[in-house]
């Protein structure tokens, strides 16, 4: 290289560097200090009326797990947050699980329509995002609530006697989950099915597959990363659902937003508020890195 | 084992309804023996691909039947049907290497782990790609991904094996190659192929028999130097090869031409016929050669292994003749002259249309 282009390429790399330290400065900010904030408020010690003291404790961390007996001050496993962790996972899985299963035939519907009606199919698909979630949710709890309009339906047409009771349950929560994240399973997995070249079907059925084969064989492997991205997107902001749990739980189910949630209000204890917030983030994290994996492991093999 | 290996009896494919219906098949019945190399040949749109569908069971008749070994397989769905297809853009499985789409079709079925292997390594063998089992099909050249699409075919050990055009995506020279490679194939495996061209040069050197098609029909079918030599019609004549069409009415003894020669033809046809000869079934001779047709020459086109003479008859009717090349590759005419033309005895057929 010339001294010429050399200082050339130095030139344009000051140039983008210069360009680019107003996002980096941002990025710093408003995403890396906060969270710099909230590991150190996990070590303090929580005060009496909410805040933090700026003693180092361990007390919040502990609390994660375990909790201390009000009388004889033993340490047992702290049930109830135990609970609220398994209610998170368990019901993200769930959703994720439910998402896909009504989101493929959707994704796959619309990839086969003709290329000029695929933008009106996914239009329908994006318009529940024109509306605030807080008003979509409540919209779900006037449906399936006890004198709703699921409930009125079913008891005119003489299927039920008494309302069935949904709101307050994990199925109410599941309900709203699935309405509020099936999208983004739908979006990722409509770009994978909308590649799939087709030819490829009727070699499969050529070659003695049977229906279910070539799905299970030919479209849901080349269709992967789409799966998995759809799976996380869907996935993570259910870990963190905090709007859904509030309204169709009714403060009664809480997910581990709502938790946290608690701490930092009512709960007052910002550090354990903020060690959960940290799990959260954790588990998250972890699910994002087998993405990244299963995405990875797909480019070496192709 | 039946007589034929396939019959088509009557098939119909009409695509749309009403009157906007288009008949993309019109009644056609063929039938194709056991081991046999059968060309299915014809412009873009004449119904070849189609016809090939049916076979394969992608798409249903709309009426006819197709029997397969003499049992009626018109409805089968084509998983069913001990047919398989090379097609054209190859539809490799991507997310399986070399060797597991060659074992996808005995996976499918079931078989042993062990005998899919064998059968695996014994196709990879007869295509010659035994190094290349554990790759992706990305990383293979189209000519490699050709072969693969082959042994995936043929793995199973069909009765039929169809190929929609399979050598169309590949250059000039590795078509050459393959043309080679698909004749030893098929001899080492005995599989009857049905092969689809709109190639007719291909369709010439490998097959045993060829079934012309233009609009849906069949137009005929027989070997390749039947079709070539013995044209049933004009679409056949031109769509095979370069031929002279001449007007011209019949007598006995012959074709009468508008300029008053005669060109003996075997069979007599009166009334108004089509005489079709081959640019090499003219010589050309002195204009004052007894039995020659006065010809002026108005274009003379070199192309290496011969030279296209175009000449025009005293009626103006253009009439090309294919000299071939001496040594020198100079013919000796020059543009304007005068020649005669003299048929090869036996050459001209007479088309009735």
């Amino acid at each position: 290289m010339s001294a010429a282009e050399e200082a050339e390429r130095a030139r344009t790399t000051r140039n983008a560097w210069a360009l680019v330290t107003p996002a980096l400065i941002v990025l710093m900010a408003a995403a890396i200090g906060p969270l710099v904030l909230v590991l150190i408020y996990s070590f303090l010690t929580p005060g009496d009326y909410g805040n933090v003291v700026w003693s180092f404790s361990l007390e919040g961390w502990q609390k994660v797990v375990v909790e201390r007996d009000i009388f004889d001050e033993t340490l047992h496993l702290a049930q109830a947050h135990l609970t609220i962790f398994w209610r998170s996972v368990s019901l993200s899985l769930v959703t994720t699980l439910l998402s896909f299963f009504a989101g493929f035939p959707t994704a796959w519907f619309i990839a086969t329509r003709p290329a000029s009606q695929r933008a009106f199919w996914l239009f329908l698909i994006t318009l529940p995002f024109w509306t605030n979630l807080l008003i979509r949710t409540f919209a779900i709890n006037q449906i399936i609530r006890n004198e709703g309009l699921l409930n009125t339906i079913l008891l005119k047409l003489g299927i039920i006697s008494a309302p069935l009771q949904m709101t307050y349950t994990e199925g109410a929560l599941l309900i709203g989950m699935v309405y509020v994240y099936l999208p983004l399973m739908v979006l990722p997995l409509y770009a994978a099915l909308e590649r799939f070249d087709r030819r490829l079907l009727e070699a499969a059925y050529d070659l003695y597959a049977s229906r279910w084969q070539v799905l299970l064989r030919v479209v849901l492997p080349i269709a992967r990363p789409g799966i998995v991205a759809g799976s996380i997107l869907v996935f993570v902001p259910c870990l963190g659902a905090y709007v859904t749990p509030r309204i169709l739980g009714g403060g009664k189910l809480m997910m581990i937003g709502n938790f946290i949630e608690l701490q930092f209000g009512q709960g007052r204890n910002w550090p354990l508020g903020a060690a959960l917030s940290i799990v959260l983030l954790v588990i998250v994290m972890a699910a994002l890195l087998i993405y990244v994996r299963a995405i990875n492991g797909e480019k070496r093999g192709v | 084992m039946a007589k034929h290996i396939i019959s088509a009896r009557n098939l119909v494919k009409a695509f749309g309804t009403g009157e906007f219906a288009v008949r993309a098949l019109d009644t056609v019945s063929l039938d194709i023996r056991p081991g046999e190399f059968f060309t299915l040949l014809g412009p873009s749109g004449c119904g070849k691909t189609t016809l090939l569908r049916l076979f394969a069971g992608f798409e249903m008749p709309s009426a006819g039947t197709i029997l397969l070994d003499g049992e009626d397989v018109t409805v089968l769905p084509p998983n069913r049907r001990p047919i398989n297809t090379v097609f054209q853009s190859y539809a490799l499985f991507p997310h399986l290497t070399v060797a597991e789409n060659v074992g996808f079709a005995l996976k499918m079925q079931g078989k042993p782990r062990a005998e899919i292997e064998a059968t695996v390594a014994r196709m990879l063998a007869l295509v010659r790609l035994e190094a290349m089992a554990g790759r992706k099909i990305t990383q293979l050249s189209g000519g490699q991904q050709q072969r693969v699409a082959l042994a995936r075919a043929l793995a199973p050990h069909p009765k039929v094996l169809l190929l929609d055009e399979p050598l169309s995506a590949l250059d000039l020279k590795l078509r050459k190659e393959m043309q080679v490679e698909l004749k030893r194939l098929q001899n080492e495996t005995g599989i009857t192929f049905i092969f689809v061209t709109h190639d007719q040069e291909e369709a010439l050197t490998m097959s045993d028999r060829i079934a012309v098609m233009s609009a849906g029909k069949l137009q005929q079918v027989g070997t390749p130097k039947e079709i070539y030599t013995h044209p049933i019609n004009r679409f056949v004549a031109a769509f095979i090869g370069e031929t002279n069409f001449i007007e011209a009415v019949g007598e006995t003894g012959g074709a009468r031409l508008k300029t008053g020669d005669l060109i003996p033809v075997e069979g007599v046809l009166h009334g108004p016929v089509t005489v079709a000869i081959r640019p090499e079934q003219l010589r050309l001779v002195p204009p004052e050669t007894e039995g020659a047709i006065a010809a002026t020459v108005r274009d003379l086109v070199y192309f290496g292994t011969g030279t296209h003479c175009h000449m025009a008859l005293a009626d103006g009717t253009a009439l090309t003749a294919r000299l071939q090349s001496p040594a020198s590759g100079e013919i000796g005419l020059a543009l304007g002259e005068s020649v005669g033309v003299l048929p090869t005895p036996g050459a001209a057929q007479l088309l009735r249309e």
